[in-house]
């Protein structure tokens, strides 16, 4: 089969689109259940205080979900909006 | 040089069984290691009862094994069973058999090997309790397996299922992606399922008696740490199953190769990340029973939040699939 250009480039970016958002999953699980197992110490040392970990937990997941978000935007842009 | 068909199936077929093996040996390994590493802690605190705690690491040893048997397994048959080559999807597919056992194991193995060292800590500890340690690792080992229980399903699939209809463009990435997604997206499963089982067995020996609170827990925590190799299996059997038009591009080829992959790896982290979420809240929540839906609460909202880049991976790898 002859293969052309344009074909490749597609190729490469959707074969691209599937590593960045794989890749990108990692880290942010890993941190987020780090941040969730540190919130129920937390809790079990000072259980009156719940609402206040559970927000802080929260707020601190949302950040390392971050980079999750921007690996998603590369995945979505090499999907439909490049090549 | 030209290959008959036959020729590169069973090239597929060694370098699979090859790979099956090889990469099912790591995660064994590793978990059986750390579980001596603690069986022999624990024998130095307590020389008298190394007979109790020796048997007890043989115990949770042999189920650490299991997931390198299983690769062995399918290593012997991709070796010895004639694979007849219908088409050259079949070389792909022995191929990702072997890569889907390979990888599935780690996780698993490494897994299984936490809690039965946390029991020989937990047997020199409180040896009168030593039924109740033992009956919650067994629990917490057995559903460790399942990530590689999952891979050896999808590996027989791939060795077994005829593919003489389906065209050989893009269907050969569509099974080595298949293989991809199930096998690396058990990693991630298998070693949080050992973590938190892990901390529960090292819960139930410090406070015996919040074992029902715990192993509630743990199952509870198991269960939903299992969901990244559930979605890796979904995609799976999705690019197994599914029909896909003939083409000669390279493009779509890569597009389902891309959502193997991505399913795949993405399962890794929140895997991970999930486990060691819910082995926080089983160590608190046997510190400190009456805290049990307060820590709950908490430990489960993290963990769908940590599952949020898993769903990512999925949604990307759907579009990838069905979309373009």
């Amino acid at each position: 089969m002859a293969i052309e250009g344009a074909d490749i480039i597609k190729a490469a970016s959707l074969l691209g689109a599937g590593l960045a958002m794989g890749l990108g999953a990692i880290g942010p699980g890993v941190g987020e259940g780090m941040a969730a197992a540190k919130a129920c110490e937390a809790i079990g040392r000072n259980p009156k205080e719940a609402g206040l970990l559970t927000r802080t937990m929260l707020v601190g997941q949302a950040v390392s979900e971050s980079t999750g978000i921007y690996s998603l935007v590369i995945a979505l842009l090499l999907l439909f909006v490049v090549g | 040089m030209t290959l008959e068909l036959q020729t590169w199936v069973d090239i597929a077929a060694y370098f699979g069984g090859a790979t099956a093996m090889g990469l099912g040996a790591i995660g064994a390994a590793i978990g059986e290691g750390f579980t001596a590493s603690q069986a022999n802690i624990a024998i130095s605190r307590s020389p008298e009862r190394s007979g109790e705690i020796l048997r007890s690491m043989l115990v949770g040893q042999a189920i650490a094994e299991s997931a390198s048997i299983f690769s062995l397994v399918v290593a012997m048959i991709l070796l010895f069973s004639r694979i007849d080559a219908v088409s050259y999807i079949t070389v792909l597919a022995v191929l990702g058999a072997g890569l889907s056992m390979g990888f599935g194991a780690i996780g698993s193995g490494v897994g299984s090997g936490f809690p039965a060292g946390a029991a020989c800590i937990g047997l020199e500890r409180q040896p009168g309790m030593s039924s109740r340690i033992t009956t919650n690792m067994l629990i917490g080992s057995a559903v460790c397996q399942t990530p590689s229980i999952f891979a050896m399903v999808t590996a027989f699939i791939l060795i077994f299922m005829d593919f003489s209809n389906s065209p050989v463009n893009p269907t050969w990435a569509a099974v080595l992606g298949a293989g991809l997604a199930a096998g690396v997206s058990a990693i991630g499963s298998g070693i949080g399922g050992g973590v938190v089982a892990q901390n529960s067995v090292e819960g139930i020996s410090r406070r015996p008696s919040a074992m029902r609170s715990v192993t509630n827990v743990m199952l509870l925590g198991q269960a939903i740490t299992q969901t990244p190799a559930i979605l890796g299996l979904l995609v799976g059997f999705l690019l197994i199953f599914m029909e896909f038009p003939a083409t000669d591009q390279v493009a779509p080829a890569m597009a389902l190769l891309g959502a193997g992959l991505c399913m795949g790896i993405g399962a890794i982290g929140p895997g991970i990340g999930e486990g060691i979420a819910s082995s926080g809240g089983v160590k608190w929540i046997a510190r400190n029973e009456s805290l049990t839906g307060t820590i709950t609460r908490t430990m489960l909202v993290g963990m769908a939040v940590a599952e949020s880049t898993a769903i990512y991976a999925m949604v990307i790898a759907l579009v990838l699939i069905f979309v373009v």
